[in-house]
């Protein structure tokens, strides 16, 4: 479906990107081409077990290698206090933080880093981390959070208290969330049908294209520079700044391109050891990650275990919803369940709900962020028991969503009340689609939809619009580029004042040299960047308007300005392109820029909804993918292409979250899946070409009324693909990924059933 | 006044009562009323002068910067919830 432009000249429309030519070229510069003149190549000793005391670290021998420049370790960071420190649009634990760069006294996890060396070359680095003697006190690893959550279970942090349980008892539960409105039994006494599963979803990683990597180059007086990919560099020179006890003035982050984040890069891991290295040797560090060390060390996301039990009457009108939900944090406190507890039933209307949230270390990577988080695992599991109420009630899916759809004024899960949202338009968009519409036949296939929420965050964001003398124009932002930013900003230039799409250069600024601007993250870029960017650029036109009047003898407020043509009435006056009061700026005042910084307030959730086709294989158990569709409410689409590639890129890696990918640890807590061949992300062999359908709801209050839209299609297509599974073999899948064995065990077990039924009918 | 709507892990402090009254002109100020009238509130909503980073703030529906000095209206509607972080 294609977006509209409304009246815009130049938003709504799909232009090449700016950055399309150095990236197809291999012109754009990675983290890790990055190459200065003395550079040492870094290495990071990791943890080979889940859980251990490190009795004591002997480098002695890995020094004494020839080219061996520095070996460091936590003694070498500062031992930080205990306490959460806001980090852009996260809190962090700061301690928790610099003990997950480098272990302090116990290692949490299987590839938890314990040491750094820097040498000559990559190998030589490698072979010393070999000649590295770390002694070991073993602990029982701790791997699911029911075994966390058992009394006399193992303890991985000893300080760790709860609000429930006390300031006494050690725990391996960090926090409990709980969210309340009305009464759930008297909900449950007014449901004709109440259905109840319980669902696990599996740890996955985010699976972006290009390991973490950094370039640390520290100055002897006392400034260092970090080039890296991140997802944002004020946080990294935030988080580095705290970890190395370092000021933050004192660190300017460099970004390099960035092969996919989707939530990955918005912490840091090897920046602050490519400063202690720089430090220690005198010469610029280069760290990067391997894919083993990606899917070891770096940070995935939660595995859960949720119990969604939620009633509805014959007519269709959800009435209550009680939730028990649990997540992997990975060895340190932070999994995102609190998020899964607000979206969990955030698509619906209910009256009553009480869910109850438990955030659980145990010995696995600490989590971080990845594409809606929390959210999908949710779905998973409220969207396959809609979908169960609905045929209960025999009522389309589609329909028994719109009829208990949050629309505007709905309470939100924490109680404040929808603004103007999209929802129901989502739904509809799937209802009306072309594929909604269309016959599944054949044996052994179905159909499934599902939807999903998130929030979206706003957050603060800078941007400079510089006017040139030939009326071109620069924009300048600190927001990296993940999905179409720069293409994005630039039309908003070009938008508003009237210039071509390619007479606007966008540049992705380091640290230094532009305020501050919060994670490329959170689907906040278009929304809060935008924002600023479209502000810039008025601040621009406002000061044109100025030039304009000093040179017609008139007042500002006289001067208009439409469609790049500055006019105003009397005599004398002629009126002007940008282009051509850009080559008088000299003379009547100066160089123009304009500037713009936002805390943007107000932000719009986003809905998607996905509609996909499956066929299982009866013998195997596996599920082929044979259509898929995907609605989202993006607001206002700037870009539509890269708009419906965040859609269908979302779509993907819920399909492969659904379907195949999942940590597989042994019994002693070691990661046996650390490579691509056994972690398996969807292939374009896996996937059809994913439809899409974008709506267009506004988000009150902005300018544009973008929504954020880069991160809640990831969530509907597990739901999506269970529901699909069900009416393809009548089996209902309650574990991701639903990998043929799993599918198979289940639809054996449902034959076995059968057959033992018939059996005991014919005895 | 402005009616805050509070959260079930903290009612608790209000007697289990869902919603109650406060006095301000931004969230500084209704949650120093808070915690007059019901000893508590600001341990567990404010640290280092400001909100906590890891709770947010809703003013009529509207997710603001989540400071002290977002402005809450004679008739505003404030709810505090966690904080969350996207990817």
């Amino acid at each position: 479906m294609a977006a509209s432009t409304n009246g815009y000249r130049v938003i709504g429309t799909r232009p090449i990107r700016h950055d399309g030519v150095d990236k197809v070229t291999g012109r754009a510069k990675y983290g890790a081409d990055y190459a200065f003149p003395g550079m040492l190549h870094g290495k990071v000793l990791r943890s080979p077990h889940a859980h251990a005391i490190i009795k004591s670290i002997k480098v002695d021998k890995a020094l004494a290698l020839p080219g061996v420049k520095a070996v460091v370790t936590s003694a070498d960071l500062p031992e930080l206090a205990d306490k959460m420190e806001q980090a852009g649009e996260q809190a962090l634990n700061l301690a928790q933080l610099s003990q997950n760069i480098l272990a302090r006294n116990k290692v949490l996890y299987d590839g938890h880093a314990i040491a750094a060396v820097a040498a000559t070359s990559p190998h030589i680095a490698e072979e010393a981390l070999r000649l590295i003697e770390v002694e070991y006190e073993l602990l029982p690893p701790v791997m699911t959070v029911e075994d966390a959550m058992k009394p006399g279970a193992p303890i991985l942090l000893p300080k760790l208290r709860n609000k429930d349980e006390g300031p006494d008892k050690p725990t391996n539960v960090a926090t409990h969330i709980q969210f309340k409105r009305g009464d759930v039994n008297d909900g449950f006494k007014s449901a004709d049908y109440t259905i109840e599963r319980e669902f696990k979803t599996a740890m996955v990683h985010q699976g972006y294209i290009e390991p973490h990597n950094a370039v640390g180059i520290y100055n002897s007086d006392g400034h260092a520079t970090i080039y890296c990919s991140t997802q944002g560099t004020f946080v990294v020179r935030a988080l580095s700044a705290a970890v190395l006890g370092m000021p933050e003035g004192h660190i300017k982050v460099v970004p390099a391109e960035i092969g996919g984040g989707f939530g990955g890069k918005t912490t840091i891991y090897l920046e602050p050891l490519s400063v202690l290295l720089s430090k220690k040797t005198g010469a610029p560090v280069k760290l990067v990650m391997s894919r083993a060390e990606v899917l070891r060390g770096s940070g995935p996301t939660s595995g859960s275990t949720i119990r969604c039990k939620m009633g509805c009457t014959k007519a269709g009108k959800l009435v209550a919803a009680q939730i028990w939900m649990a997540y992997e944090a990975g060895g340190f406190p932070g999994s995102p369940v609190g998020a899964g507890a607000m979206t969990i039933v955030a698509p619906y209307d209910i009256p009553n709900i009480l869910i109850d949230a438990y955030d659980v270390v145990v010995n696995r990577p600490k989590t971080a962020a990845y594409r809606a988080p929390g959210a999908t695992n949710a779905a998973m599991a409220s969207e396959s028991v809609v979908d169960e109420l609905a045929e209960k009630c025999g009522i389309d899916p589609c329909d028994f969503r719109i009829m208990n759809g949050a629309k505007e004024g709905t309470p939100q899960t924490a109680g404040p009340p929808y603004r103007r949202i999209g929802y129901i338009e989502t739904v509809q968009a799937i209802k009306n689609s072309p594929h909604y519409k269309s016959k599944l036949e054949g044996p052994n296939r179905g159909r499934g939809v599902a939807t999903g929420f998130w929030f979206n965050v706003g957050l603060q964001s800078s941007s400079i619009v510089n006017l040139h003398t030939d009326g071109t124009a620069s924009v300048v932002i600190g927001s990296v580029d993940i999905g179409g930013t720069r293409a994005a900003q630039a039309m908003i230039v070009a938008e508003v004042l009237g210039l071509d799409i390619n007479d606007v250069r966008p540049l992705v600024a380091d640290t230094d040299s532009i305020g501050h601007t919060d994670v490329t993250g959170g689907s906040r870029t278009a929304f809060a960047t935008g924002w600023a960017t479209y502000d810039a650029a008025q601040d621009v036109v406002r000061q044109l308007k100025e030039r304009a009047a000093r040179l017609w003898e008139k007042k500002p407020e006289e001067v208009t300005f439409s469609n790049g043509v500055l006019s105003a009435q009397g005599e004398g006056v002629k009126p002007m392109t940008v282009k051509e009061i850009a080559s008088r700026l000299a003379r009547t005042g100066g160089p123009v820029t304009g500037r713009a910084t936002v805390n943007a307030r107000g932000v719009g959730p986003g809905f998607a909804a996905a509609l996909i086709d499956v066929e299982v294989d009866p013998d195997t158990g596996k599920v082929q993918i044979l259509r898929a569709t995907v609605a989202q409410d993006v607001g206002k689409a700037i870009h539509p292409s890269y708009v419906e590639g965040q859609m269908q890129g979302g779509t993907a890696q819920g399909i492969g979250w659904a379907l195949n990918e999942e940590y597989f640890y042994d019994d002693k807590g070691n990661l046996r899946n650390f490579g691509l061949l056994d972690y398996r992300m969807p292939t374009c062999l896996d996937l059809p070409l994913i439809e899409t359908a974008i709506v267009e709801v506004p988000t009150p209050g902005h300018p544009l009324g973008v929504r954020g839209v880069g991160e809640v299609s990831i969530v509907p297509p597990p739901a999506a693909i269970a529901n699909a599974i069900y009416r393809a073999t009548g089996v209902r899948m309650t574990e991701c990924p639903m990998s043929p064995p799993k599918v198979l065990k289940a639809m054996l077990k449902k034959r076995g059933g059968a057959e033992n039924q018939a059996a005991a009918a014919g005895r | 006044m402005a009616t805050v709507v509070v959260p079930a892990q903290l009612r608790r402090l209000t007697g289990g009562k869902e919603r109650v009254v406060a006095r301000g002109r931004n969230v500084g100020q209704i949650i120093e009323d808070l915690e007059r009238q019901f000893p508590g509130f600001r341990a567990q909503l404010m640290e280092n002068d400001d909100v906590k980073p890891s709770v947010a703030v809703s003013v009529d529906g509207e997710m603001g910067t989540g400071g002290v000095l977002d402005p809450v209206g004679e008739a505003s509607e404030v709810f505090f919830l966690p904080a969350i972080a996207g990817g």
